[in-house]
């Protein structure tokens, strides 16, 4: 548990970037601090292993100050990740991982076993550790950064915008891969970065803090969408904040109808047959699916073949969905009938959207809903 | 017979290669190079590392730096040498080749230091170095290939300056240039220059071997091989 109690952090020059902070951070979750810049969450973050100094207040570290020990000391038992990763550049990948470890006096050839173990853990393979930073990729170096981060094995990891450097798609397979590890390690990890949706895919619990380092907001994703404290939160956690919240609610409730199949490479007469609303879902062997074909796709061809399908729009999976992928998935699909699918990936119907508005409701009469 | 049949006859020459010869001069050379540089590189590689990681007094020691190059060696040789005696002459040599070696090798430390990207100096502080860890452990391996830059630099000067060693009678491979030019023998002068150029390249070419040794691989500034990619 990390608590910050009456956490100040002001300049020479008078400027106040952390304000008075009262904050208590569960072991075990994932704490993201967010905000615009100028907010203080880094300078909030860097405080907990000493790298800034705060002017006045106390922040404890499983009740204990973190004052009571040396800075260094401190350091080697909390993980760090930033935003470049921030990798040695003369320093093999190996090396790179076994930094902490080494530090604290394990053998050099125990710590680089570990790292090649901790590689994979993360997702890269053992034989990256040869090689140098240099000649990795951007969302490679952040995976070793991380598992530098996690090379002693610290109850608690801090991360300074650690995915604010790498394109959108890297940085979502990024966060999955966190979120996987996070789900093994259960490690307690304070996360620090300016994009909201970040914060609300990766947060058990947000830290909103506006510019002037005061804290507007401390809750959970779903209720920091529900519920903005003022608006400020509101006009942060920013547009379409009533949909994102359906990404908090389970499916389960949502019917799944039948929904019109048709294999791949059967003729056009037998697929023109099974149409349902004038759509069907094309699908392989394993009755995942392929695409679309309609009236209109069917007239000139006589067998429905991969490279005449209408794309398909998201899929809802029945057993893990929410009402947000549900309803995407019915909204984005040209059929407006959503594909929903088993874990196997198999179509076993689909949703329409007025089924999810439905869903809702209940959900909201049952109080599942915070309003 | 031309001129660089001549340089080439005296170079050649068994005569010229005789012990008290060519071999003696190039000893005092190396002596004298040998010397100053490690001498140069003890004041200024801890200076150059503690203010390039303290990042305190840079602006100051730039511009003491500045004033020092403006030195002129020969005449500072010629000063200092009256005035210590001439029993002393070699210490006199190497304080003045040790002042050309310093602005070099301090500069090229400090911004070796000095460059090594904050975000790896801030990681390696965040994981728990100590100030002695973050400098040897990680600023100074950074910093290498431009010290050893510098290095290069600063040894290639002094070579080439050290010939005014025989100026105050030390000899060194300055000896043919000077008894050349007064002698109207071209053939020594040149030769004498050639030598001191070839000593020169010989010791670049070594420092280069070194660099290459001591350098990490991962710090080396071609590659060309773009490594596929993969996320």
């Amino acid at each position: 548990m990390i608590e910050f109690q009456a956490v100040t952090k002001r300049y020479d020059d008078g400027t106040v970037v952390v304000d008075s902070l009262d904050l208590t951070i569960e072991d075990g979750g994932i704490t993201v601090f967010v905000g615009p810049s100028g907010c203080g969450k880094t300078t909030s973050l860097r405080m907990i292993n000493r790298m800034i100094d705060a002017t006045s207040g106390t922040i404890l570290l499983d009740g204990a100050d973190i004052r009571a020990q040396s800075p260094a000391k401190l350091r080697r038992g909390i993980g760090y990740v930033i935003q470049h990763a921030g990798l040695f550049p003369h320093r093999s990948v190996l090396d790179n991982v076994a930094t902490v470890p080494v530090l604290l006096g394990t053998r050099k050839s125990t710590a680089r076993k570990q790292a090649a173990e901790l590689l994979e853990r993360v997702g890269l393979p053992a034989e990256l550790g040869k090689r140098y930073p240099s000649q990795l990729s951007g969302g490679q170096q952040q995976r070793v950064g991380v598992a530098r981060a996690l090379a002693a094995n610290p109850p608690v990891l801090l991360m300074d915008e650690p995915f604010s450097a790498v394109d959108p798609v890297v940085r979502d397979g990024l966060q999955e891969e966190l979120l996987r590890l996070q789900s093994d390690l259960g490690k307690t990890i304070v996360f620090v970065t300016h994009d909201i949706d970040e914060a609300i895919k990766l947060g058990d619990k947000v830290a909103v803090l506006r510019v002037g380092g005061r804290l507007a907001q401390y809750a959970t994703p779903a209720e920091l969408l529900a519920r903005p404290a003022d608006d400020f939160v509101a006009s942060f956690v920013g547009r379409d904040r009533g949909y994102r919240a359906l990404g908090f609610l389970s499916a389960q409730g949502v019917p799944v109808g039948p929904v019109a199949t048709v294999a791949l490479g059967a003729s056009a007469e037998q697929a023109r047959a099974s149409l349902d609303n004038g759509w069907a879902v094309v699908v392989d062997e394993a009755k995942r699916p392929l695409g679309w074909v309609s009236e209109g796709s069917l007239s000139t061809v006589d067998q429905v073949r991969p490279e005449d399908l209408v794309s398909g729009g998201s899929l809802f999976e029945v057993d893990s969905g929410t009402l947000r992928t549900a309803l995407d998935s019915a909204l984005s699909s040209p059929a407006a009938l959503g594909i929903a699918i088993d874990a196997q990936g198999a179509v076993v119907g689909g949703v329409v959207a007025d089924t999810v508005v439905k869903a809702l409701a209940d959900a909201r009469r049952c109080g599942e809903v915070p309003t | 017979m031309s001129v660089f049949e001549q340089v080439w006859v005296w170079l050649t020459s068994p005569d010229n290669w005789a012990a008290n010869g060519i071999p003696l001069r190039l000893l005092e050379h190396l002596r004298y190079t040998a010397t100053a540089i490690p001498i140069a590189a003890l004041i200024a590689v801890p200076l150059g590392a503690y203010i390039g990681h303290t990042r305190r007094g840079g602006t100051l020691v730039v511009g003491l730096l500045n004033s020092v190059r403006a030195l002129p060696e020969l005449g500072m040789l010629v000063l200092l040498v009256p005035a210590m005696g001439l029993l002393l002459a070699f210490e006199a040599l190497t304080i003045v080749l040790v002042l050309i070696a310093v602005p070099p090798l301090l500069a090229g430390t400090y911004a070796g230091v000095r460059n090594v990207e904050p975000s790896i100096v801030d990681a390696a502080r965040g994981m728990g170095m100590s100030e002695r860890e973050v400098l040897f452990g990680v600023e100074l391996p950074n910093a290498l290939p431009l010290m050893l830059g510098a290095l290069r630099a600063a040894t290639l000067q002094v070579i080439a300056t050290a010939s005014i060693a025989a100026f105050v009678s030390l000899g060194g491979l300055g000896r043919f240039v000077i008894d050349g030019n007064a002698l109207r023998q071209f053939d020594q002068m040149a030769g004498g220059a050639v030598l001191i150029a070839a000593l020169a390249i010989t010791a670049e070419l070594v420092l280069a071997g070194v660099q290459w040794l001591v350098v990490s691989p991962g710090l080396r500034p071609t590659r060309t091989r773009k490594r596929k990619a993969t996320t």
